[in-house]
């Protein structure tokens, strides 16, 4: 694929002429999809995608286009020309863009996974028998991710990663469930196995009778996926530089006003320890980490070449939407084993839902509990919750109600695969959080 | 592609379909009355379907050649023998009539009859009139453009050839003070070509967008209490899409989706006798009406499309699911299996769901609320996985008093059960209120989806509403 990538590229920068510069971008995969229900197959399937981008630049002036690839290099060169010919055409109708800004400096990398994924047929076979006796619904996808940079000025960027993603849940009975995943490189039966057993056991609590509760403020435990949901959102309009320059952002209290959340909150987007390509669409390379919420303190914004161009500042090698994609945060000092003791009596919430902004500016979060989520007294798990309601924000919740984070950490890898099997990651402790408010 | 396709299809499948989806994408975007780049995608490919003795695979690519469409066949057929025994359900059984048609509607004024320059003329003089106050930080136009191409050819003989452009006007203007940051914006997707903006009164949307966000930085809270809501269009059409369109697919109400975009509070039992509604509840799936932004003839499994009233008079009457659901779970549906494009499989979705109007003025719905809230344009949705507990907000709001318009309100949320919120309602508006709307983000589906979806709807009074604010 790399090999390909290369020779396209090469083969359009040739084509340029006179001054013309070209930045490139390469999207592909070929991926196996199981999707289950009942611990049946309900679709199956594979799906193999290439697309080419690039934006033709001429000055200041550029254009941009997009083509699927088919894998005959005749027809993708009949393509790519074809496009280039119609972003030839443009330009001239196009003012000069003066926020335009792209990679000059030569910085070639190159990321190559390595493919030890399991047959489909077998992966398969593991699945179905997790789900022998209960009731399994999710989805197994797995295959190779490819992305890759090129410019005019020789600059080449390949990432490429084999992974698979299990997301999925045992139910027991409507919407009683326990989620889980198991996401990685190289299927290991003996870890899948634990996985699986450590969620039939927690079904066992869930067959105890509901639990509902009035709403209200309680003291709650978010454990490391439900934290990376209810923090994660406020990368939603969060953290770029152009919504805190624009008054946009989620934070404004914290960049205008120097609100400040718990001094023990630090996020960063960390792409060392990340599982994403470490380069963008105009060719700049992300550094290791960039701290977005250092110790409470709003830090660095993520700034994409654009905003760079428009407020006048150096780029730090975010996308095109100044969003974290390798989201880290910081460790606490709670051992995870002391979590029910600490939370005496409350909520353990496993998975929340649905999240979204109800007082951008208050940065207030609401969205629902999910899957198994317990009713805890004395420091035991009594009852399982039937899906309640919050409505909070981050200044109380991770701010002066925020008792502490575990010291150890998760590393979530994006089930998502709109469009295209996602490539972000997320590694986070546990939060326990006094007086969140449910209100329905 | 005909030939192609039926040359390459695998001979020994009991079924089989070649389905390919040719899409052009530009968008001409102007933020601050600077030209963001303008980008212009093509992207076809082909998804290739089988069943074989009970068993269903599929295979997508992009590979056109014969070799590559043979390839895929043979793909989707060992996905076939894979699940033979796997399988939710024997798709041998399923039964479906192959398609023939054709879905063309006409465009008065195809994207392509006028210059990029000329577009981006009318992009840029929009954006220029949202720049009215110093207050206003941010403001945005953009014309997102799809033109499709859909060719479903099937075993039995089967062909559906569909093609139809969508506009996507968008007007966006956000005004600061202080540490309070508001938004008025606008999206009007529509099936069509640039007679769209016409339709959507794109050159009238600016001023009053600028007025209204201005007069938000100024506006008090909206007040917390229990009151009649009037729902604009603007976000009816929100409240349709999550609390009825939602709960109502049938591969939901099956499972399919506990895993990720949840499951229903509605069961099998209820179709034909529930009471999801007032009497003045009537809900159509109408893939058929004019220029709505999810229109076809065939869904992506091949089913003719025709209108069906999902609700009437308040009662359930079906299911939004295809013929695959249909016959698993033995309820009646709609031609709604959609894809979203050639790199996913169909599975159950909305099309064109509409809230049927009524007999109510907007000025008779006004006049006969005591004490409540006007709410419009929809900024926040949060529901649960059973669709049931919801939380929507709103950008703009006006207190109503004794039957007249009040103080506008920033921040306008309101919360509710779906079970019972529709049984609340009380006035439907007649046609003067009625608009087509629609987005092109509803999600769903593993591996994820997001498909375009319509939603026909005119403004309507809730009785009893829990209502709040901003913090």
């Amino acid at each position: 694929m790399q090999s390909y990538f290369d020779e396209l590229a090469t083969f359009l920068t040739s084509k340029l002429v006179g001054d013309e510069f070209a930045t490139i971008n390469f999207s592909a995969e070929d991926s196996d999809f199981i999707r289950l229900n009942h611990s049946k197959v309900r679709q199956g399937g594979h799906v193999a995608q290439k697309a080419m981008s690039f934006d033709l630049i001429l000055g200041a002036r550029h254009a941009g286009g997009g083509v699927t690839l088919t894998g005959n290099a005749g027809e993708d060169r009949a393509r790519l020309s074809e496009l280039l010919s119609d972003l030839r055409e443009q330009l001239p109708s196009l003012p000069e863009d003066p926020h335009l800004l792209y990679a000059t400096e030569v910085n070639s990398t190159e990321q190559c996974g390595e493919n030890r994924l399991p047959d489909a047929a077998d992966a398969l076979t593991s699945i179905r028998e997790a789900g022998e006796g209960r009731d399994l619904v999710g989805i197994y996808a797995a295959g190779g991710i490819h992305r890759g940079f090129a410019n005019s000025a020789g600059q080449r960027n390949w990432f490429s990663s084999y992974s698979f993603n299990f997301d999925w849940s045992f139910y027991l009975q409507a919407d009683k469930a326990v989620k889980n995943g198991y996401a990685g490189f190289a299927w290991d039966q003996e870890a899948f196995s634990g996985k699986v057993e450590s969620a039939a056991a927690q079904l066992e609590v869930l067959a105890r009778q509901p639990k509902t509760i009035e709403p209200g403020r309680y003291r709650v435990y978010l454990a490391p996926a439900a934290a990376s949901d209810y923090v994660g959102i406020i990368a939603w309009g969060g953290y770029g530089l152009k919504d805190r320059r624009t008054k946009q952002t989620v934070l404004i209290k914290m960049a205008e006003e120097d609100a400040r959340l718990h001094p023990g909150l630090t996020i960063a987007e960390n792409t060392a320890d990340g599982v994403a390509p470490n380069f963008q669409g105009s060719g700049f390379i992300k550094p290791e980490s960039v701290t977005l919420i250092d110790g409470g303190k709003l830090a660095d914004p993520l700034i994409n070449p654009r905003s760079a161009k428009e407020y006048d500042v150096p780029t730090n090698g975010a996308g095109s939407w100044e969003m974290p994609e390798s989201l880290d945060i910081g460790a606490g000092n709670i051992p995870e084993s002391e979590i029910l003791q600490r939370l005496d009596t409350g909520v353990y919430i496993n998975n929340v839902w649905y999240l979204n902004f109800s007082d951008r500016p208050a940065c207030r979060i609401t969205g629902m509990t999910r899957f198994a989520c317990f009713w805890v007294e004395n420091g035991e798990i009594v009852a399982p919750l039937n899906v309640m309601r919050f409505d909070e924000t981050i200044y109380r919740a991770l701010g002066e109600n925020l008792i502490g984070l575990t010291a150890e950490r998760e590393m979530i890898l994006d089930p998502e695969t709109y469009d295209a099997r996602a490539t972000g990651s997320a590694r986070v402790p546990g939060l326990l959080v006094e007086d969140f408010n449910f209100n329905l | 592609m005909r030939e192609s396709f039926r040359e390459c299809a695998p001979a020994a499948a009991d079924s089989w379909s070649f389905r390919m989806v040719s899409e052009r994408n530009e968008v001409i975007q102007v933020r601050q009355d600077i030209l963001q780049p303008v980008v212009t995608s093509r992207d076809t490919g082909v998804m290739v379907s089988v069943t074989k003795d009970g068993g269903a695979g599929y295979a997508a690519t992009s590979d056109l050649s014969k070799e590559g469409l043979r390839a895929a066949a043979a793909r989707a057929m060992e996905w076939a023998e894979r699940t033979r025994d796997a399988s939710v359900l024997d798709f041998s059984k399923i039964a479906q009539t192959p398609p023939v048609g054709e879905f063309a509607p006409p465009v008065e004024k195809p994207w392509a009859s006028t210059s990029l320059s000329e577009k981006i003329d009318v992009a840029r003089a929009e954006c220029a009139r949202l720049k009215t106050d110093d207050r206003i930080v941010d403001w945005s136009t953009s014309l997102w453009h799809v033109g499709l191409e859909q060719l479903l050819v099937t075993s039995g003989d089967g062909e559906a050839h569909q093609r139809y452009e969508v506009l996507i006007p968008d007007l966006s203007v956000t005004a600061n003070e202080g540490s309070e940051t508001l938004s008025r914006s606008a999206e009007l997707a529509r099936q069509g070509g640039l007679e769209v903006l016409d339709r959507v009164g794109f050159s009238t949307l600016a001023p009053k967008l600028s007025e209204e966000v201005l007069q938000l930085l100024a506006a008090p809270n909206c007040p917390t209490g229990t009151m009649d809501v009037l729902l604009d269009p603007t976000q009816m059409y929100l409240q349709i899409h999550e609390s009825i369109g939602h709960p109502l697919e049938l591969d939901r109400i099956l499972g399919d989706e506990r895993n990720y975009a949840g499951t229903s509070f509605v069961t099998p039992d209820m179709f034909g006798s529930y009471r999801y509604g007032s009497d003045l509840l009537n809900i159509s799936f109408d893939p058929a009406l004019s220029g709505e932004f999810a229109s076809y003839s065939f869904d992506d499994d091949g089913t003719a499309a025709e209108k069906q009233f999902i609700i009437r008079n308040g009662i359930l009457q079906r299911a939004l699911g295809g013929a695959i659901s249909q016959s698993r779970s033995g309820q009646p549906g709609v031609s709604c299996s959609r894809a979203s494009s050639w790199n996913r499989p169909p599975i159950d979705r909305m099309a064109n769901l509409n809230l049927e109007p009524g007999d109510s003025s907007f000025d008779e719905m006004v006049a006969s609320i005591e004490d409540g809230v006007y709410m419009a344009q929809n900024n926040s949705w949060s529901i649960d996985d059973s669709r049931n507990k919801f939380q929507f907000g709103c950008e703009y709001g006006r207190r109503i008093r004794n039957g007249e318009l009040a103080e506008v309100v920033k921040k306008p949320n309101y919360k509710g059960i779906s079970a019972t919120f529709w049984r609340n309602l009380k006035k439907v508006g007649n046609r003067e209120s009625f608009q087509l709307l629609g987005t092109p983000y509803c999600g769903k589906g593993e591996p994820g989806q997001a498909v375009r979806v319509g939603h026909a709807t005119p403004a309507c009074v809730f009785a009893d509403v829990d209502v709040f604010g901003g913090e």
